[in-house]
């Protein structure tokens, strides 16, 4: 029985490897399409029906392309970088659950059936590990940086770390009121704590700081900061080519689809269709199949919105990108944890929220 | 398999402790503290205490450790002025109150006490290292520790706030 447990697990590591890394590489191609439709150009289209073989072909590209290491950097740590950068990225994935799961006796080989949840590790501080994994990501921006011993490498990595450890504070306060009226750190209690309306709609203060540093944690514009390419050539990753480049690359949109993930499963329902309601009568126990539909519909959706972002607003001043994170995004979030427990303690007294 | 998984980390994390006071380059140091908090933090997932690892990995690892890289990538060290010298007058002192330590240690403790083998080890309490045990005891056996660390803290902060206020001007 243990190693069922055990191969399951492994078929479902696997399984969510393929799946991030295949959409990270559409992610590329959907983000060179959708800025060519917002640009009124076509985007690349030659590749493929639509370009649906680009991101095979820039995969090719990447490993048969020279693998250049500088002479002047330091060796290891130049070669750790993106790895550490991709693997954080990666291994955070791993407690996101994207449905409630499914009982199975695998096709008649077993004779009980068993419990498979749709997540790989069940944990119950899971938010807290995610947010764990996601600041040891910082060290992939640093090393990366440090390591090319180039000035322009080394300020992107020092604005990486600056930009991320605050907007990491934001972060962190900002999940609090959601935490509290949950009473748990299990994703799946809070996503089933939304069953009967979403925590974007009372705690949107809470929401709208949790995306704004979700776009501070993943480096994408407007808070691309180390590497905004007018100011210093392109960051921490100026010095790498190849496939440690295309590492760093992958590093990012795994964070995208990781942060999409979060503000899916903390703000917007997980796998809850609608604001209110629930599932409205439908089973979801025999119908095990819609939760993961709705969720993925929705992290899709945000991915979509992050590259929308993207190619409409313009990049932040250094310091305009400070001064939001510690003026405005941080008291904001406490506010937000100020109204949100009152209105706990208000609910609790009335009886539609359990003490 | 627990046992197995740690061994690996126990060897990592004093292998991590070693490298931080062997390398002369500054920055592999710290991240030899990284890999000894990391490891750490997976003998706290071996005691059931998930909380403190993760708080562990997300305070000391990803902020601290965070901020230590950063002043030390600033401070722009010559390793050459981090050499090691046995002749150093401080190295001198670190041996004489290590062996102090150790022979205080052992002659209060006998040597048994000092290395308890074998037996199964002691269940831990109810609640070990969960986010209520903590809570907890945070909030009732420990209050008075935790509030002076926080008047520290604030302290602390106050400080930082005037120094750069005097910068300024």
């Amino acid at each position: 029985m243990v190693w069922v447990e055990l191969g399951i697990t492994l078929v479902k590591i696997a399984l969510l490897f393929f799946v991030v890394l295949t959409l990270v590489a559409y992610l590329t191609l959907a983000e060179r399409r959708v800025s060519a439709f917002m640009q009124d150009r076509l985007g690349p289209n030659r590749v493929g029906p639509f370009g649906f073989l680009q991101p095979l072909a820039d995969g090719v590209k990447f490993i048969f392309k020279e693998d250049l290491i500088p002479s002047h950097v330091n060796k290891p740590f130049f070669i750790a970088a993106p790895a550490f950068a991709l693997v954080t990225a990666l291994i955070a994935l791993a407690v996101v659950p994207i449905g409630k799961g499914f009982e199975t006796t695998l096709f008649g080989l077993l004779s009980a059936p068993i419990f498979v949840k749709l997540q790989i590790a069940d944990l119950n501080v899971g938010i807290l590990y995610v947010l764990a994994i996601g600041s040891l990501s910082v060290y992939g921006v640093v090393l990366g940086g440090w390591a090319s011993n180039s000035k322009y490498s080394f300020l992107g990595g020092l604005r990486g770390a600056a930009q991320m450890i605050s907007y990491e504070l934001a972060m962190g306060l900002s999940i609090i009121g959601v935490i509290a009226w949950t009473g748990s750190l299990r994703l799946e209690d809070i996503i089933e704590a939304q069953s009967k309306c979403w925590f974007a709609i009372p705690q949107i203060l809470g929401c709208i700081v949790f995306v704004a540093a979700a776009f501070a944690e993943t480096n994408r514009l407007p808070f691309d900061m180390p590497e905004a390419e007018p100011e210093i050539v392109a960051g921490y990753h100026t010095e790498y080519s190849s496939m440690k480049f295309a590492m760093f690359f992958m590093a990012e949109y795994t964070h995208m689809i990781v942060v999409s993930c979060l503000v899916v499963a903390l703000f917007f329902g997980g796998w809850y269709p609608l604001p209110f309601g629930g599932w409205f009568g439908i089973d979801i126990d025999k119908y095990w199949f819609l939760p993961p539909i709705v969720f993925i519909g929705k992290v899709l959706a945000f991915l979509f919105f992050f590259i929308w972002v993207r190619f409409t607003l313009p990049r932040f001043r250094y310091d305009q990108v400070m001064n939001l994170g510690w003026k405005v995004l941080f008291p904001i979030a406490v506010a937000n944890l100020i109204i949100v427990s009152i209105a706990i303690l208000v609910l609790q007294n009335y009886g539609y929220l359990k003490a | 398999m627990e046992t197995v998984v740690f061994y690996i980390f126990a060897a990592l994390s004093v292998a991590g402790a070693l490298l931080v006071i062997t390398y002369n380059n500054p920055v592999s140091s710290a991240v030899s503290l990284v890999l000894t908090l990391f490891s750490t933090a997976v003998l706290f997932v071996l005691l059931l205490a998930h909380f403190v690892a993760a708080i562990q990995i997300l305070v000391y690892a990803g902020a601290i450790m965070i901020l230590f890289l950063f002043t030390v990538m600033f401070l722009n060290l010559h390793p050459e002025a981090l050499r090691f010298d046995a002749r150093n007058m401080a190295f001198k002192v670190s041996i004489f109150l290590v062996v102090l330590l150790f022979t205080g240690y052992f002659a209060a403790m006998g040597f048994n006490k000092a290395f308890p083998g074998g037996g199964a080890p002691s269940p831990s309490p109810e609640g070990f290292g969960t986010v209520e045990g903590v809570g907890r005891l945070l909030f009732t056996g420990y209050l008075l520790p935790f509030e002076l660390t926080s008047v520290l803290i604030l302290a602390a902060i106050i400080g930082v706030v005037a120094i750069a206020k005097r910068r300024e001007s």
